[in-house]
């Protein structure tokens, strides 16, 4: 376990609603992460996947300690990390890099690209051998812009030059672990797959760690080592990244996966389209039906069973434990009474 | 002005059916401070009843805009709308605002991508659907209020007659979208216009509006156009293609052509560089190199040409001095681009080996701009902003770090 970066455990996030003008009172609590263990070696990636209200973007600023946790502990390096200060958490932040979704509101309009890129620099005060600026520009050339843009102001650049840029400044402080919120889902297909190849690129080259959270399966089996999906608030399954999409063992992962439109259109629906008429021909695909229910009060037993066609009575009162299901590889776990590919 | 090879209607029986829609040589053009805006630049194709047309591209490749067009929902002096658009045999470009108006809802019918900024927060979802039917149906309340019930009951929202009532913030994101499509379907609209109608949405729920969309088109045999920058949504519904870039159909055909045998550059480039999950994973992504160019400054010839690597491979400099037209590479398979067929499959067949996966040969660096060209990103463009100095950085960046590709 020593080898590990990040050992997470019992991480749990409840925002309390509130009722009542002059006397607040808790009412109830908004359930957004309810106990997960994970960890993370070094030079790994795990890709977190979920649908939106699963808890993932919680999960995300926890770890980066921009949002207490209600209760389980953090440890970064050996060191616990859940409870520390403001300020006995700075030291520590150039350990930790946050990459965010939205390229576009995540740089500030008004600051040049070397004063956003210079900015951790400068709140650490980190002694650059040849100035802030000289130390920019590497970064510029690093993450494959050019250095000369260092005067240039947040709108002059494409979206995926934003992000860029904001892996710049991620980068600036030589972080340990990168958490990347969502990192690609706001650019373009052509752009999502310069910017994918390029934190390969830097993982490969600075030996980084990363934390990947993302909607888009395909994208994080891409980039992921290890993957955990979530489902209100919890790991229903987490493993090898290959594995997991291979032989997916929780029925909601199964679902997830099924649902991905594949850009291939349907052997039949070829049939369709040269005249031959008819309605078109469907992908097997599992059709959940309904929403996501509310992480106020999630159902009882297994969260997933009101929404899974594999539901009995025991997963309405028992809350399945994650662990290894018969038949899955070392390390494969998953949280279902009756988990599918059995044997 | 070349003109663009209309798309056919495809099946043996199109001759007696007579298109829902046909668009011709569609161009829109935006003047604005800094030049004109060439959004669309000649676009045409024809559509059936029941049919569907998914139209894909990045952003700034002109597909909203050319929805937007279609619906006659660009207004102001400031935007140029040539071409023929009929439907139904009636050209909406040159009618009048009144008529366009009496047919926006009736005849067509459009769905948007973020069904919150769509429906009005203030009204009930009940009300805004009763709105649009009684608009357009000379029905009293009540009975358009039945239409509403019966509408959402249609769409998959569960106690209709309840939820009619409710007010948008109370609807899920899913829940929303189906409203929708009921608003968008209670006059039984002979076009139905998607524009990234499923973007919004989570993966399961994405699933869930794609098959409604499909079986109500079976059932009110709608001609659709869907719009999204998502090849995997396009696949899996679409019956014709349109793949478009700079504001040009770059390639058309049927779905099963276009995804099977691509043969544009752009095309093989989409499908290399977004990961797939029906195919083996790949150890690297293909990226397109560069950026989606300025609608302004338009390249000349072909609008991919700064971005393709397979120019060497066509005669002398027609790729930056001739513009391709559409000509067909299969039966109503149609391509934009100077390569001799022959060697597209060729190409193609080499790229889609999941065992040999070359990366397509590097862009001459002559065809990248100089650096000091203007950076601002165009007005209509926000993320497009792909200006050719911009391009130069970007065009290196694949190569920065660890530029030799991992087999």
């Amino acid at each position: 376990m020593s080898d590990d970066l990040l050992a997470v455990s019992g991480l749990t996030r409840h925002f309390p609603v509130s009722r009542g003008a002059i006397i607040r009172r808790t009412v109830a609590s908004v359930r957004a992460v309810d106990g997960i263990d994970f960890s993370l070696a070094r030079g790994e990636t795990l890709g977190i996947v979920g649908e939106s209200g699963c808890g993932k973007t919680t999960t995300g600023r926890m770890l980066a300690r921009l949002d207490k946790p209600t209760a389980g502990t953090i440890i970064l390096d050996g060191r616990d990390i859940t409870r520390l200060s403001m300020g006995q958490m700075r030291p520590l932040r150039r350990e930790i890099g946050m990459i965010f979704q939205d390229p576009y509101s995540s740089l500030n309009p008004r600051h040049t690209v070397g004063t956003i890129v210079g900015a951790p620099l400068r709140v650490q005060g980190v002694a650059t051998e040849h100035g802030v600026k000289r130390a920019v520009q590497d970064l510029l050339a690093l993450v494959g812009l050019n250095p000369e843009h260092y005067n240039r102001y947040p709108h002059e650049f494409s979206g995926g030059q934003r992000q860029r840029i904001g892996i710049a400044r991620t980068l600036a402080l030589r972080p340990k672990l990168i958490i990347a919120d969502e990192p690609v889902s706001a650019l373009d297909v052509s752009i999502q797959a310069q910017v994918i190849n390029l934190l390969d690129d830097l993982q490969e080259q600075l030996g980084l760690s990363y934390v990947i959270i993302a909607h888009d399966l395909a994208v994080v089996r891409h980039i992921s080592t290890r993957v955990a999906v979530m489902y209100l608030g919890k790991i229903v399954e987490i493993g090898d990244g290959d594995e997991l999409y291979a032989r997916p063992r929780h029925p909601y992962t199964v679902a997830l996966l099924s649902a991905v439109p594949l850009p291939e259109p349907v052997t039949a629906g070829a049939a369709a389209a040269n005249g031959s008429g008819g309605s078109r021909a469907r992908r097997e695909r599992i059709r959940l039906v309904g929403d996501v229910p509310s992480p106020l009060n999630p159902p009882s037993g297994c969260r997933f069973h009101t929404r899974c066609w594999k539901a009995r009575d025991i997963c309405k009162s028992v809350e399945p434990p994650l662990v290894q299901a018969a038949g899955s590889a070392d390390a494969h776990l998953s949280a279902c009474h009756f988990p599918e590919n059995a044997g | 002005m070349e003109l663009t090879p209309e798309v056919p209607g495809l099946g043996e029986g199109a001759a007696a059916h007579q298109p829902v829609l046909e668009v011709k040589d569609l161009r829109v053009r935006f003047s604005t401070d800094d030049g004109v805006v060439k959004a669309v630049d000649g676009v045409s194709f024809s559509l059936e009843r029941g049919r569907t047309l998914g139209i894909v591209g990045e952003s700034g490749s002109g597909k909203s805009v050319t929805s937007l067009a279609i619906m006659g929902l660009h207004g102001g002096r400031s935007t140029q709308v040539t071409g023929e658009i009929r439907l139904d045999g009636e050209d909406l470009v040159s009618a009048s605002r009144e008529r366009v108006r009496q047919l926006r809802g009736q005849k067509m019918a459009m769905i948007f991508q973020d069904p919150l900024t769509a429906l009005h927060p203030f009204y009930s979802v009940g009300h805004q659907i009763i709105e649009a039917y009684r608009v357009h149906n000379k029905v009293s309340k009540q009975v358009a209020r039945k239409r509403a019930v019966d509408m959402l009951g249609r769409v998959g929202i569960p106690n209709p007659a309840v939820r009619v009532d409710d007010y948008p913030h109370q609807f899920s994101g899913g829940m929303r979208q189906r409203a929708m499509i009921a608003m968008a379907l209670c006059c039984d609209p002979g076009l139905l216009i998607a524009d990234e109608p499923t973007t919004a949405l989570d993966v399961t729920v994405q699933a869930q509006i794609l098959d409604l969309i499909i079986d109500l088109q079976d059932e009110f045999q709608s001609a659709v156009i869907l719009i999204t920058h998502d090849l995997g949504v396009v696949a899996e519904v679409s019956d014709q293609i349109l793949v478009m870039y700079a504001g040009r159909p770059v390639e058309t055909g049927p779905a099963a052509g276009v995804f099977t045998t691509p043969a544009h550059p752009y095309a093989w480039g989409l499908l290399g560089s977004m990961p797939r999950l029906d195919v083996g994973k790949a150890e690297r992504l293909i990226p397109i190199p560069g950026t989606p160019p300025s609608l302004i400054n338009v390249p000349s010839g072909c609008a991919f040409h700064p971005r393709c690597g397979y120019q060497a491979l066509v005669d002398g400099d027609r790729c930056r001095t001739e513009v391709p037209l559409l000509a067909e590479v299969a039966p109503v398979h149609r391509v934009a681009c100077h390569l001799p067929a022959a060697q597209k499959r060729e190409i193609w067949a080499a790229l889609s080996d999941p065992l040999s996966r070359p990366e397509p040969p590097p862009v001459p660096p002559e065809a990248v701009p100089p650096d000091d060209a203007d950076l601002r990103p165009g007005p209509d463009q926000a993320d497009g902003g792909a200006e050719n100095g911009v391009l130069a950085v970007d065009v290196t960046a694949s190569e920065v770090p660890g530029s030799e590709a991992k087999q």
